[in-house]
Order: structure tokens, then sequence, then C-alpha cells
């Protein structure tokens, strides 16, 4: 029992990234009706910008994250403007071979500057150390990361709910056209929702960097796991991707520790697929019924 | 389709026909002995490339059934092909089975995989089904890399006896050239029959609007199952060639990346063109060779460290730089792009 509150409680903490990771892409999924295969990229893109501001640069931590994110603003932004806009209204398989060809190009320009080896941040960002509560042990920098993925789907929701920009955005995901007629800059509304989502990834990425170091050839695996994460939940659900993603580091820690290691990195795909065996919307995703 | 001035079909049969004129004949003629006279000028290095663009193009032209023709997207060829090039290795080294009998039967084993993954596709399309064939990517070398090592050898490289045909041992570049350019001749006439057939044409109905098909008495699940059966049992020759032409197979040779340039070189060539994925083909492939060659001259004037590492940057940035190029200036791809010079040469001196 002690064993298995354990295992429960490591894969919370471990599909809290998830759930941060799969937020993002939902983000862009909910608004935009793109899958973003270009996530794991996107997220080591954010982790290596606040190590060139940390290290390359030397300013000092409380400095350098505000300057990633507004570097992930941009970049994110960018992105929207240079690869998806031209492929509005273009049928389905070019915008996902447009989001697979913006992961290869990303990966190219990290090895371009970063190079392949493994890089680690200078200082941890966050306590290294393992909170022993009762008799289980919260390993500290993944309760941090916990309570950040956390904070930041309250954050999210406040956004969705109290702003303007996050009303438009919620519009636009009801209907393009629609809320192109209520007067929304559709457009605009795309380029800042791909700019959140590379927020948010980054900070996914600092993360999962801070925990496993900064590689190209580690990190965006990682990220791959958010996509099963994501159909769990549902494609447009926000709610989902957090039940999606903790679902899924659970059920890893789970087979991970009673079964054996080597089938956890398997766990997500056949999770993946079962869901899109008997449940293909998801849980809480929107069935959309088609009409000829 | 357009003929030159004063080429008349006076039978249905010829209306029908691939090879239309007596002109076509000579062209195919030629073109043929030039192509099975190719090892004769041709050295080993050479031949090498020919025979991996002649087994890659076997593998998108069925990916091309799938993702042109029937409109079903699979992120998962490349983990196919490892299935047809490991079901060929373990049934020719475990059970000795003849070269002529491996290839089929490989390709049917790999047909049968196709199907299990594809039954997703029956509920969902677009991405999710992006979704289940990237599960397959990943869950089929995770199978070969952990289930039954004592047969397929895990991570490390499976070792496939050479193929042998009644005695005659198929070793050097050349012999295997005329083992697989029959094959991918066969292949490629075979997907042009099906192309024109009614099959083909309800592949088309499919992708275009598979409720519409539907309702016009199309048995889906029927079809979306068999466009999903043809692709992988492409995917199934091209690995079994694949096993028997590199000789020593590993899990890592069938990665999400190979995958990604199958369908690349479909956007590259134009969607559903057999003449157009041919060229995507030949385009990729050229371009992957060119810049293995050239980058460690284009970089030889970087510190070693970084020289490398811009190096294995390139392939990836040129590779996605291509697509999104494609994708956003030419969708049609390089078929529209012949179809232009065709016409332009067909009325040539004339404008129009």
């Amino acid at each position: 029992m002690v064993l298995f509150i354990q295992f429960l409680i490591n894969g919370l903490l471990v599909g809290g990234i998830y759930a941060l990771l799969a937020l993002a892409i939902v983000l862009i999924c909910k608004s935009t009706r793109v899958f973003n295969f270009a996530m794991g990229e996107m997220m080591t893109l954010g982790a290596f910008i606040l190590y060139a501001f940390l290290v390359t640069a030397r300013l000092p931590l409380f400095l350098s994250l505000p300057l990633t994110a507004l570097a992930c603003l941009a970049a994110g932004n960018l992105i929207e403007r240079l690869v998806l806009r031209p492929l509005i209204g273009q049928p389905i398989l070019a915008s996902i071979m447009a989001t697979l060809a913006l992961s290869l190009i990303l990966k190219g320009i990290i090895l371009f500057i970063w190079g392949s080896p493994t890089l680690s941040y200078p200082q941890k960002i966050l306590p290294s150390e393992a909170t022993v509560i009762w008799q289980f042990f919260f390993s500290n920098e993944l309760l941090w990361t916990f309570v950040i993925s956390i904070a930041g789907f309250v954050a999210m929701a406040f956004f969705f709910k109290f702003t303007q920009v996050g009303i438009f955005m919620r519009a636009t995901a009801e209907g393009h056209e629609v809320a192109q007629a209520a007067g929304i800059n559709v457009q605009q509304i795309f380029g800042i929702t791909w700019a959140i989502a590379a927020v948010i990834a980054a900070i996914g990425g600092i993360l999962l960097g801070n925990r496993f170091g900064l590689g190209i050839g580690t990190l965006p695996l990682v990220a791959i796991k958010a996509f099963p994460a994501v159909l769990f939940g549902g494609l447009e659900s926000v709610l989902g991707a957090i039940v999606g993603g903790l679902t899924v580091g659970i059920l890893e820690s789970m087979v991970g520790g009673y079964v054996d290691p080597k089938y956890s990195e398997i766990t997500p795909y056949i999770i993946l697929l079962l869901v899109l065996l008997f449940r293909p919307e998801g849980l809480f995703g929107l069935k959309r019924i088609e009409r000829i | 389709m357009y003929r030159p001035c004063g080429v008349f079909d006076e039978a249905y049969a010829k209306n029908m026909a691939i090879v239309r004129t007596p002109q076509h004949w000579v062209y195919l003629a030629l073109g043929l002995i030039l192509l099975f006279g190719l090892p004769l000028f041709l050295s080993g290095r050479i031949l090498h490339f020919v025979n991996l663009l002649c087994i890659s193009l076997i593998a998108v032209q069925g990916l091309n059934i799938l993702t042109g023709l029937a409109g079903q997207i699979s992120l998962g060829q490349s983990a196919f092909m490892g299935v047809g090039a490991y079901s060929a290795a373990l049934l020719t080294v475990y059970l000795e089975f003849p070269f002529w009998l491996s290839v089929p039967c490989a390709a049917l084993i790999t047909g049968i995989v196709g199907i299990v993954f594809g039954a997703p596709s029956l509920r969902i399309k677009g991405f999710y089904l992006a979704m289940a064939t990237l599960a397959a990517q990943f869950i089929i070398p995770w199978v070969i890399m952990n289930v039954r090592t004592d047969l397929t050898g895990g991570s490390q490289s499976m070792l496939v006896p050479a193929p042998t045909i009644g005695g005659k041992v198929f070793n050097t570049q050349q012999e295997m050239f005329y083992l697989i350019v029959p094959i991918t001749c066969l292949t490629m006439f075979l997907i042009r029959n099906l192309t024109r057939s009614r099959i083909g044409r309800i592949f088309l109905a499919i992708r275009d609007n598979d409720l519409a098909a539907e309702s016009m008495g199309i048995n889906q699940t029927k079809y979306k199952l068999m466009a999903f059966f043809i692709c992988s049992f492409y995917a199934g020759i091209a690995g079994a060639l694949w096993a028997f032409w590199l000789r020593a197979i590993s899990p890592d040779q069938f990665n999400l990346m190979e995958s990604i340039s199958y369908l690349g070189m479909i956007i590259v060539g134009g969607m559903g063109s057999i003449v157009g994925v041919t060229f995507g083909v030949l385009f990729i492939k050229t371009f992957d060779i060119a810049i293995t060659i050239l980058s460690p001259r284009l970089t030889s004037f970087l510190p070693p460290q970084l020289a490398q590492d811009t190096a294995a940057g390139l392939g990836p940035f040129v590779f996605g730089m291509i697509i999104l190029l494609f994708l956003i200036f030419e969708p049609r791809g390089l078929a529209h792009r012949w179809e232009i010079v065709k016409a332009y040469f067909r009325l040539w001196p004339f404008k129009y």
C-alpha cells in the first residue's frame, strides 16, 4: 500500500509536466484547429533560450526568466506568422506536415546554435532535495514542477474567463467564421494563441531541462508523451489536458513500478491506441457531428 | 488527358490503354533498355543509391495509395517497413524460406499488422489518425527491441543471408539491382492500374468525403482497411527488399524521421500522382545524399565540434524547409510543374 501511494505520488508529480505540455497543445488545437507536432522542439527551444540568457549573457535568474518569456512570445508569434498563416484553409494534411516540418527546422536551428551535447543550467533552478512527509518521498523538484503546472492551469482558467483576449480566444474556438463575423480579428488571435502556447511550452521545457539536462536528442521525446495525454482528455478541453496529463503520468509510474520499467515507455502509446479505439473524442472532448 | 493533334481513340480498349501511341511504345522500350542497362556503366556507389531509391519508391508508392488516394494519414510507414524487414529476415533465417516466398509472406504479414493499426481509422480521421499511426511508429520498434530478443537480436543488428533464386546468389549491388528494379517496375505498374480501377476511384471518393461516399453505397470499413492493407503491403515488400539489400537490419533504421520523410516525398511530389511521387522520392533522396556529401565541406572552416553539430543540423533543417516551402508555394507538388512543362513542349513553338 505504501508502495502504491508512492508510485501514485511520483506519477502525479511527473504527470504535472505532461499536463503543462498538453495544455500548450490543447490551447493551439482549441483555437486554431492545428495539432502542433512541433511542441517538443518548441519546448526545447524555450529551455535553450533560458540557457542562453543565463550562461551566455550571464544574467541573473530573475532577469532571465521574463526575458525568456518575451523571447518565446516573439518566437511563437513568428512561427504562426511564417508557417501556419499561409496554410489557413488548406487540408488537414498540410497543417500536420507543416508542424512536422517545423519540428525539423527547429531541431536544425537548435543544433546550429547549441549543438548536440547535453547541457545543464549552471545553478539548479529548483531545490533538488526530497521532502519526506510521513513516510512518502516528495521530490522537491517535482513538487515545485507540479505546483507551477497547477498555477499555470489556474492562470489560464482566469485568463479564459475574465480577460478580453481570453474570451475572444474562446469565441474563436467556437467557429472561425462566426468569430470573424462578430468583429474579432481571428488571425491576430491565432498569433496570440501561438505566443502563449510557446511560453507555456517553454515553462515545461525549463522544468524538464532542469531535471534531465538540455539535449535536443532527449527532451522532445518526453513531449511526445503529452500527445496521449491530450487525446485522453480530449483535443479541445483544458480540463481534459490536466486530467489526461496526470493520468498518463500515474499509469506510466504504476506500470514502471509494478510490471517492468521497460514497459513504462510504451504505456502512453498503448493508452493512446485504446483511447482512439474506444473513445476517440477523449474524456471531455467535443463529439463533432459531421454533416454532408 | 491531352494528346497530340490527330491522335484519336477508335476503341474503348485504346481509350483505356496506359501506353497509347506507337511513339509511347518506343519510348517505353528505350526507357526500359536504358534502365536495365544502367549497371553496365554505373559504379557500385551510384547503383547503391539507385537501389535505395527503388526501395523507398515502393514504400512511398504504397503510402501514396493511403494518403494521396484514400486521404488517410499514416506516420508509421517506416515502422511498417521494419515489420516487413524483420518478418522477411525471421522467415529466411529460422524457417529457411526461399527468397521468392519470404518477400510476399513478409508483405502479407505487414499488411495484416497495417490493418490492426488502421482499424481506428474507421472512427477517426485527421489528427487522431496521425496519432494512431504515430503510436505504431513507437510500438513496433519497441516490440522488435524487447520481445523475443533471442530471435531478433534486440537493438543489435540482425544479419540476413544474401537472397538466392535457383542457386544464383545475389551478392553485389549490380546483382541486387536486377532483383530490386524489376520488382519496383512491377509494383509501379500494379499501382498505376489500381488507381484506374474501381477500387482506386472508391479511394478517391473516400478521400473527398467519406460520409458522402458511404451514402453512395460504398462500404467504408472495407475500403479504408483495404487502403491500409495495400499501404502496409507495399511497405512490407520494401522492408523485405531492404533486409535482403542491406543484410544487417536494426530497429533504429525504421525511425519516425524516415516516416516523416516518406510523407514529405509525397508532399513534394504531389499527392496522389504516381509520376509526381517518383519525382518526390528522387528529389528528397538526392538532397539527402547531397547534404551528406557536401555538409562536411561546407562546415570545414568551423571548429571541429561546431562543424559536426552544424552538419548534423543541416539535414533536418533543409528537409523541413523544403517541405514547408512546397506546402506554402507549390501545394500541388512537382507533378503540377511536370504537367506545365509537358504542356509547354506539346504546344511548342506556339504559345497556346
